[in-house]
């Protein structure tokens, strides 16, 4: 019986080209608008580490003296902490994370130099997150001892400065220092870039910044410190620095500390392990406080906030207007289903019972719910467009991808199915005597 | 076949409450051709539209082919509508949009026929009508009367044991209107049960008896009840 239906439902909306293009129209432009927005808010939302996530932490110590009233500790580490903290290597994996501005040049070439942002990091960094190399690999635990005058550098710069051919080996002034490209990656985009996200929950949902693209140079953290001294911006100190972007013995927080820990017990364990270096810095008098925390890298993003405030409005906007196209596709199709109440009650005289007519009706609700979804992909795509068109650091993220694509017709279909329930509820109801006795 | 004791149906409103059949006794024998005489607003077409089960009825009782149908549900009357009954509408109802073959297939595929049963329904039920040729024609390219005999293959394509028929000449000429009588006799006498209401005594006459209907009560009993139907022709049904 469904394809009969189907047949009746394509020469139904064959009959009425204007009202079916209308119908077809409203779910279009009201999926178009939900799913862009959707799309977004799906690439934006998204886990970052997919699969390992939950084994990825941030832990948090509290260096801000007795006077201050933070309710948890700050989302960055004073020097002190983060170095012990690292040092004593107690995850599977840790690395720490700071970022800088650095003008960088290539010797070999004639390019004028770019300003670009540094991440000092450390050798961890590069397995613990997974980053893709198209050429080399990332540098040892021992180049982060001994400083080494290594880097690795992202694609895009690859690119800029060598034409996307292996440059590993080739020489980089990072800005009056002389380092040896070790590593190029891949074309790498986290979304979010996870490992940089703090201070959401101060940034009153502005918060697109977090979806920018990783830096274009990565040195080994003591030896950015060394290169790039001077030039460090702190996430917030209780004290003016001596010297204003020298950080390592200010009384300021700046330095990230991610940790990698593969099971709940190393985990229990790790927390037991921050908890008492903060008991023993208190005991030294270096803390006022023995506040810790840490949570997991989804934790940590939900606590920050890192979906825009605007893509949120956005996509219940979108879903409200697509709410009030279906409101109005309801009202077409009662008019077109009862417009046909004739037919219906000859079909009901002939046998038809009262749910064959409520499935014609909701086949041919189905029908045009398929057509608007191919009507909304196409809007999708141009809505995305749009998106890609704007100045916001996620603007290159937005494309639909197959799980999306799969979801548009799915809601189409589920909107028109809803949408038609009532019309063919009300059409199945039809009385046929009254019908026949008036046609 | 179709039994109705002391029925009655009221239509209520709130102001108003409109007796349109009352104690409507009727019994049509399997084989009979009846006509259901009246004036316009008799009650006529109610006693068909519950014949037919297309609308309850407020009290009495109603058997059809032996089974009493007054409490079954939408599913079972659609299912005896679809199967025992056939329907010919004065205005032909036939729907705009479908060829005549699929007109015909409406009531089969409502049955659950396979696609090669139906094919062959709908062949021999038009070649019955002689309308075998105009298969993808649809029904604005045909006359009326031809209009009314697609009607009649419809009806007769799901082998009904009683076709309803309202005024089935009603919109035709008078050299049409005795084509589709004709058809009816014929049909009739191969076997199936024929009720047809009607306000034209020519037609009525076509009938083995007439039963007369004035306010919604059957006006002559005899009729109704006891005449014996004339020898229906056991030819074969299709």
């Amino acid at each position: 019986m469904f394809l009969y239906h189907l047949r009746l439902a394509l020469l139904s909306l064959r009959r009425n080209p204007a009202l079916t293009a209308l119908m077809v129209l409203a779910i279009a432009v009201g999926i178009g608008a939900s799913m862009t927005t959707l799309t977004v808010m799906h690439l934006l939302s998204g886990d970052p580490l997919s699969g390992r996530s939950a084994h990825i932490y941030y832990p948090q110590v509290d260096a801000t003296p007795a006077d201050w009233h933070n309710k948890y500790p700050l989302d960055m580490m004073d020097y002190q902490s983060a170095v012990d903290l690292w040092s004593a290597h107690r995850a599977d994996r840790q690395t720490l994370i700071v970022n800088s501005q650095i003008k960088v040049r290539a010797p070999a070439t004639n390019l004028p130099p770019l300003m670009l942002n540094m991440l000092s990091t450390t050798a961890d960094f590069f397995p613990m997150f997974d980053v893709p190399f198209a050429y080399g690999r990332g540098w040892s635990a021992q180049d982060d001892a001994n400083h080494a005058r290594v880097v690795v550098i992202s694609s895009d710069l690859n690119d800029r400065l060598f034409a996307g051919q292996d440059s590993v080996g080739q020489t980089l002034r990072l800005r009056d220092s002389d380092v040896r490209i070790v590593g190029v990656l891949a074309p790498w985009r986290p979304s979010p870039l996870f490992y940089d996200v703090r201070g959401g929950r101060y940034a009153n949902g502005d918060t697109a910044d977090f979806y920018g693209k990783p830096e274009d140079v990565f040195t080994p953290f003591n030896t950015g410190l060394e290169i790039n001294d001077g030039n460090f911006q702190q996430f917030t100190c209780w004290h003016m620095p001596d010297k204003p972007g020298h950080l390592v013995n200010a009384p300021c927080v700046w330095i990230g500390l991610w940790v990698e820990l593969d099971s709940a017990a190393k985990a229990a364990d790790y927390r037991s392990f921050i908890a008492n270096y903060a008991q023993q810095q208190k005991a030294l008098g270096r803390f006022a406080k023995t506040d810790t925390r840490m949570l997991d890298l989804m934790g940590w993003l939900d606590y920050n906030h890192v979906l825009p405030r605007d893509v949120k409005l956005q996509t219940w906007l979108a879903f409200a207007f697509l709410a009030i196209c279906l409101f109005n596709t309801v009202g077409l199709l009662l008019a077109k289903f009862l417009r046909r109440a004739g037919e219906i009650g000859i079909r009901r005289a002939l046998g038809a019972a009262q749910y064959e007519i409520f499935m014609q009706c909701l086949v041919e609700s189905g029908l045009i719910g398929l057509l608007g979804g191919i009507g909304g992909w196409l809007l999708t795509l141009a809505g995305l467009w749009l998106v890609r068109t704007r100045p916001t650091p996620y603007a290159d993220l937005a494309h639909l991808d197959t799980s999306m694509f799969l979801i548009t017709f799915a809601l189409a279909i589920l909107v028109s199915l809803i949408a038609g329930a009532l019309p063919a509820l009300r059409a199945s109801r039809i009385a046929p005597a009254l019908q026949l006795k008036s046609l | 076949m179709l039994k109705m004791n002391h029925l009655s149906k009221i239509y209520r409103t709130d102001v108003l409450e409109t007796h349109a059949l009352r104690d409507f006794s009727i019994d049509v024998k399997e084989g009979e051709f009846v006509a259901v005489m009246g004036p316009s607003g008799s009650g006529k077409t109610t006693f068909l539209t519950i014949a037919g089960l297309l609308e309850s009825f407020s009290g009495g009782e109603y058997y059809l082919d032996g089974e009493d149908v007054s409490g079954l549900n939408d599913n079972a009357r659609s299912k005896i509508r679809n199967e025992k009954i056939g329907f010919i509408f004065q205005s032909f109802n036939l729907i705009p949009d479908l060829n005549v073959s699929d007109n015909v297939d409406v009531p089969l595929r409502y049955r659950g026929f396979k696609a090669a049963e139906r094919a062959r329904r709908i062949r021999e039920a038009l070649e019955v009508v002689g309308l075998a040729s105009r298969m993808k024609h649809l029904p604005s390219q045909l006359s009326g009367g031809q209009q009314q005999r697609v009607a009649i293959a419809r009806a007769l394509a799901g082998d009904p044991r009683i076709l309803l028929a309202d005024e089935p000449t009603g919109n035709l000429d008078s050299l049409m209107a005795r084509q589709v009588l004709d058809l009816i006799e014929n049909i009739n006498e191969s076997g199936t049960t024929i009720v047809m209401v009607t306000h034209d005594p020519e037609l009525a006459r076509r009938a083995h008896r007439s039963v007369h209907v004035l306010d919604g009560q059957v006006m002559d009993l005899q009729a109704a009840a006891t005449h014996e139907p004339e020898p229906a022709g056991m030819a074969a049904r299709i």
